[in-house]
């Protein structure tokens, strides 16, 4: 148990003191931009909380941040083993977009979509998020069919969505290589254009900075060890800085949902497997879109700074090595050489890899668990990215009340019971 | 890349093995006393171990046999290969089988938390 400490813990800024606009950074300026106010506290646990979000990834982050905005939740803690942002959420190859297929999908990804719209303003923070586009491309006959199909049932959602020819791909991507004498040619294609990327760590950064300023306690290297369970209710939270007390506890630990349920006792229809992405070395700007293929196994886009950043399949064995095999990263880059020739010259900078939370029908679990008062929210596996502010906002309301709003309910952990799986391997295969 | 000897062709890159999963699930009898959570936990639930698991592989670009690895999630070292038909013999091995969930009676299967990791 964690003594009461005797130093107050330090007070969080408001908005008011500590807030990002023109007139702040002009004034940092005449002074060098070294008296800039930090941007979140970094505390020690209290002996207890309402709530804690075990997890500092965006998707944790968020949640605490609605609780406090939204359920005017005032004392909670978020808790990570490593550094805020660390997990995947500093990992990922920031893909946003909120064309799935079924019903249940659309409603949860398009929510997030929406929130992404205004984040920046939301939370005084740019999230550097840009509408650039995503572009999937179809490489043969039965793939364009699939993808038409798939962009009606899109576009009856409400969602934007339209099939290109390879010409208006070309038009929109002049480095593609659409010969049709290709091994894989492009026939094709469908695109979102309210899609996009954004600034990973901004995200991150900015929900932390915001939940902050709502007194929200950030808790790094606190690696949960195990929960005091009495009753079947959860009471505690064991940490490597003690227990905390805690009336409800919501998990958002992504590739170590597995290894957390395992210490509440049940296990999740979810396996841990290596994810990878590269960045090339920064070149002048060549790619203004995302740009997706399932069949030839890569997606690319161009960051801000110019390097391209490149992804493929998750390799297909459990792991929690946090690198993958190479022969993935082989594949992906003959893939992306031969529909762009003109990257063959590049030079690959970095590579990584996260551990990606898989579900058996590729969507997310956003649901009670067999322990009351602990909730979980995983599975969101190679693409859950996107969906960061949308999750945050209905997990913290599935916390709070108890119940699953509509968005959440259809990804509760009941679904593999009953049987109404939301298959979205086909939206998901390999792209984010 | 993990490097993995077949039992049959030696030491080969992972590219040319198939992934089969966890080892050692045993379909339910599909009587009437088979309940939805008992087919649900045969069909979806995962061990999914940071540490030791018992897992199924097969030679698909090669000989194409099947046979069964204890490998640690951690550090992806490989430390027993053996037959389909049979349970693991090294140590570890044993041990990791028999701690697994699905072996462990219903009465005992939720761990105490205390001694939970
Ligand atoms: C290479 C790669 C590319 C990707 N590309 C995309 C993409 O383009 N688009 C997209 O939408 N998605 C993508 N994803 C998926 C996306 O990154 C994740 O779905 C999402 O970031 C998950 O966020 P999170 O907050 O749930 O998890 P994380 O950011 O992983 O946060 C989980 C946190 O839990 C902490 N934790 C774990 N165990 C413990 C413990 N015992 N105690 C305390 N804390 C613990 C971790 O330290 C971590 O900080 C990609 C993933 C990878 C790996
Ligand atoms: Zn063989």
């Amino acid at each position: 148990m964690i003594e009461k400490r005797e130093k107050a813990q330090p007070r969080s800024l408001t908005l008011k003191e500590n807030n990002y606009s023109f007139f702040s950074l002009a004034k940092n300026a005449f002074s060098k931009h070294k008296n800039w106010p930090q941007a979140w506290r970094s505390t020690e646990p209290k002996p207890e909380y309402d709530v804690i979000v075990v997890g500092a990834g965006g998707h944790g982050l968020a949640t605490a941040y609605y609780l406090a905005k939204e359920h005017g939740s005032k004392n909670i803690a978020v808790i990570d083993k490593g550094w805020l942002g660390g997990g995947n959420t500093g990992r990922n190859t920031t893909i946003i977009r909120s064309n799935y297929m079924w019903d249940e999908s659309a409603g949860i990804y398009e929510h997030s979509l929406k929130l992404w719209e205004t984040l920046s303003h939301e939370l005084n923070f740019n999230t550097m998020f840009s509408q650039r586009g995503v572009l999937t491309l179809a490489h043969t006959e039965h793939e364009l069919k699939e993808m038409t199909r798939r962009v009606e049932a899109i576009r009856l959602n409400g969602i934007d969505s339209e099939v290109l020819n390879p010409r208006a791909i070309k038009q929109i991507v002049p480095i593609i290589d659409i010969n049709p004498q290709l091994r894989y040619p492009v026939m094709g294609g469908f695109i979102q254009r309210r899609g996009g990327t954004a600034r990973h760590d901004a995200v991150a950064w900015g929900y932390a900075r915001a939940a902050d300023q709502l007194g929200v306690d950030i808790i790094q290297n606190c690696e949960v060890t195990g929960f005091n369970i009495k009753k079947g209710t959860i009471t505690a939270v064991k940490t490597v800085k003690g227990e905390i007390k805690a009336n409800k506890v919501a998990c958002v630990v992504a590739g170590h949902a597995g290894v957390i349920a395992e210490m509440a006792g049940f296990r999740l229809p979810i396996d841990s497997r290596p994810l990878q992405a590269l960045v090339s070395e920064p070149i002048k700007p060549i790619l203004d879109t995302v740009i997706m293929s399932n069949s030839v196994h890569m997606y690319v886009s161009q960051s801000d700074k110019g390097e391209l950043v490149l992804g493929a399949g998750a390799d297909s064995y459990n792991s929690y090595s946090q690198r993958g095999s190479l022969n993935i990263i082989e594949g992906m880059l003959a893939a992306a050489v031969e529909l762009f020739p003109v990257f063959s010259r590049l030079r690959m900078l970095r590579s990584w890899g996260g551990i990606v939370d898989t579900c058996p029908d590729a969507s997310p679990i956003i649901s009670k668990t067999p322990v009351k008062n602990l909730y979980f929210n995983c599975g969101w596996g190679t693409g859950g990215f996107k969906a960061t502010p949308g999750s945050g906002h209905v997990f913290a309301d599935l916390v709070a009340k108890d119940e699953p709003n509509s968005l959440a309910a259809p990804f509760s952990l009941d679904r593999f019971v009953g049987g109404y799986l939301i298959d979205e391997h086909g939206a998901a295969g390999v792209a984010h | 890349m993990l490097h993995i000897e077949c039992p049959w062709c030696g030491f080969r890159d992972d590219a040319e093995f198939h992934y089969g999963g966890e080892a050692h699930i045993t379909r339910p009898d599909p009587s009437k006393t088979l309940t939805d959570e008992k087919f649900s936990e045969y069909l979806f639930l995962k061990t999914n171990t940071k540490g030791l698991i018992l897992e199924r592989w097969c030679h698909r670009s090669g000989c194409r046999r099947w046979f069964n690895v204890l490998r640690n999630t951690i550090t992806n070292e490989i430390l027993e290969v053996y037959p389909v038909t049979e349970t693991p013999s090294s140590k570890q091995g044993k041990e990791t089988y028999d701690r697994n969930w699905r072996r462990i009676s219903p009465s005992k299967k939720t761990p105490k938390t205390d001694e939970a990791k």
